[in-house]
């Protein structure tokens, strides 16, 4: 697919979606727009609360937008599929499953439709060694740790071979260092597969780290995009090498400024 | 506190600085500690059967009495007791097979209503209006006792081995419906999710999903089904007559012996302990890990 032809159509469209859960009840979101370029890395930012994880469970077709929708590659897409893969918080893996199984299952209800059986493990144990998983490809969920199991989310994502990957705050219940682990892990299969990401996110840093553009979001109820904001850092970017880049300082304090002055959590008092 | 729980182990210190000597007693209570260990379980529950025995030899000694002492029901059932598969024709059978006998009627009822009771769980778990239709109905039925049943299904069946499966499977059912109920209603919402994007549906969706999700509670409906069942069956027995360890200790009562019904009691416990530690057995090996979150 050329680049030249996702610019003047975008590849993905969140356009005019409002959602409210019932009639005559305030608008938990109202009027997103949103034009996502294929390959592109955007971070979605706000406060708990300000209906971030609704909006990508409207792109993932979990949640139906009460008004306006989302169209992918020109197609509207109202239902959830394997072209729209969900990383979810809780990792959501099935217990019962070890890691392979889990990853296989994706395999076989998805891409692997056409494949023969050597090819369907070939490819569940490929994208289990994206995520350096190969070596636990027989544990179940409960004897692997929390970052591993967000490893699995991912592969399992990326297994279905999906056009957008979603990430609802993926990272947010490990700790700092496993964290900044599984950023780098994911920067760098983005580099290598060039899948588009919307990732949900409440971490500055991980927004501006990762991102190509960030989108942040006001508070609720009527929640809306606020503010646009391109993160124009080279790629491979290298988390110890921005710490100081006057562009990610920049950036960073823009995304500090719109979440702590102009629109600081209601909640908090 | 503190200066307790340190004193003790001074001398072991002194000793083991005292090479030979310390590395042997270091080897004994290597070997030790296992069988110490197993002491510390079985020791408990020993001292107190003897204890209980005591208490009941004593009590039942005297010359009003009116239960037989543990002695004598040793000496009356020994037979029994080692016997267990004697058979002089008639109803003169060992308890062995007045038990295997029991164990067929649960072994038939019981696989009757797992299978009905599941399948039917299943349905009410996964449909509002089965459940709105169902519900009621089976919460009036599940408080008939088991032995209320009995006077219409003997009506019914006109022979005792179909009614006596009968009261097992009315008996056993009703927990393993609303337990496989319950257990498909409360399959995660997270997992609803993962299908709905795999786009896993029918029967892809109940097999690959619903089953393994509901797998642990499904287990405890049929665990506490094979346990009620036991308690139905000897109560059953009693009243149909023939074979089976309930109507062995209807029999014995009509014929005042005591000691063999002390003995039976004993069996009917011993049974009704390994087929709920059977259950949960098996249940543990078909749900590993499915449980755990």
């Amino acid at each position: 697919m050329s680049g030249k032809r996702a610019v003047e159509r975008p590849f993905l469209e969140i356009s005019r979606v409002s959602l409210r859960f019932a009639p005559g009840s305030p608008h938990v979101l109202r009027g997103i727009d949103l034009k996502v370029h294929e390959g592109e890395f955007v971070a979605v930012i706000g406060h708990s609360g300000c209906g971030k994880s609704t909006l990508l469970n409207i792109v993932a077709g979990l949640l139906r937008a009460t008004e306006g929708g989302v169209f992918l590659a020109g197609r509207e897409v109202d239902e959830p599929g394997p072209d729209r893969a969900v990383v979810f918080q809780n990792h959501s893996l099935l217990p019962w499953l070890t890691v392979y199984e889990n990853v296989r299952l994706a395999v076989d209800c998805t891409v692997g439709r056409t494949m023969s059986r050597a090819e369907r493990d070939g490819w569940t144990r490929r994208t289990l060694a994206l995520v350096r998983m190969e070596a636990h490809a027989d544990k179940r969920p409960a004897e692997i740790s929390g970052g591993m199991k967000q490893r699995v989310g991912i592969a399992r994502a990326l297994a279905m071979r999906p056009r957008v990957l979603l990430l609802d705050e993926p990272f947010g219940a490990l700790d700092a260092l496993t964290r900044a682990h599984l950023q780098d892990q994911v920067m760098d299969i983005h580099a290598r597969l060039g899948t588009t990401v919307i990732m949900i996110t409440h971490d500055v840093d991980e927004a501006v780290l990762l991102s190509d553009r960030i989108v942040m979001m006001t508070n609720g109820p009527n929640a809306t995009i606020g503010e646009l904001l391109e993160v124009d850092l080279p790629r491979p970017r290298d988390r110890l090498r921005l710490v100081s880049h006057p562009r990610f300082l920049a950036a960073r304090e823009a995304v500090l400024r719109f979440l702590h002055e102009r629109h600081a959590s209601p909640a908090v008092a | 506190m503190n200066a307790l729980a340190s004193s003790p182990t001074e001398p072991v210190s002194a000793v083991c600085t005292t090479g030979l000597a310390a590395r042997l007693s270091r080897l004994v209570s290597a070997l030790c500690e296992p069988a110490k260990r197993a002491l510390e379980v079985v020791l408990p529950p020993l001292v107190l059967l003897a204890l209980l025995a005591g208490i009941w030899e004593w009590a039942a000694s005297g010359p009003a009495a009116t239960l037989p002492p543990p002695s004598m029901v040793w000496e009356n059932s020994r037979e029994l007791i080692f016997r267990p598969f004697y058979d002089r024709g008639g109803l003169d059978k060992g308890l062995g097979l007045h038990l295997l006998a029991s164990l067929e009627r649960i072994a038939l009822g019981f696989t009757m209503a797992a299978a009905i009771g599941v399948a039917v769980g299943m349905l009410i778990g996964s449909s509002r209006l089965a459940l709105r239709a169902l519900d009621p109905l089976f919460q009036v039925l599940r408080t008939v006792p088991p032995l209320a049943w009995l006077p219409l299904s003997l009506a019914a069946f006109r022979e005792a081995q179909p009614s006596a499966i009968f009261v097992i499977f009315v008996t056993a059912v009703w927990p393993i419906v609303i337990n496989t109920a319950v257990g498909v209603r409360n399959v995660p919402r997270d997992y609803h999710n993962v299908a709905r994007v795999l786009r896993l549906s029918g029967p892809a969706w109940f097999l690959r999903i619903v089953v393994p999700a509901a797998a642990p509670y499904i287990f405890t409906g049929l665990r506490i089904g094979v346990g009620l069942s036991w308690l139905a069956i000897v109560a059953a027995e009693m009243l149909i007559g023939g074979v089976g360890i309930g109507f062995f200790v209807w029999d014995a009562w009509n014929s005042s012996n005591l000691s063999d019904i002390v003995v039976a009691l004993v069996y009917i416990g011993l049974v009704g302990f390994l087929l709920d530690r059977l259950t949960a057995l098996v249940g543990r090996a078909v749900t590993r890990g499915t449980s755990e979150q």
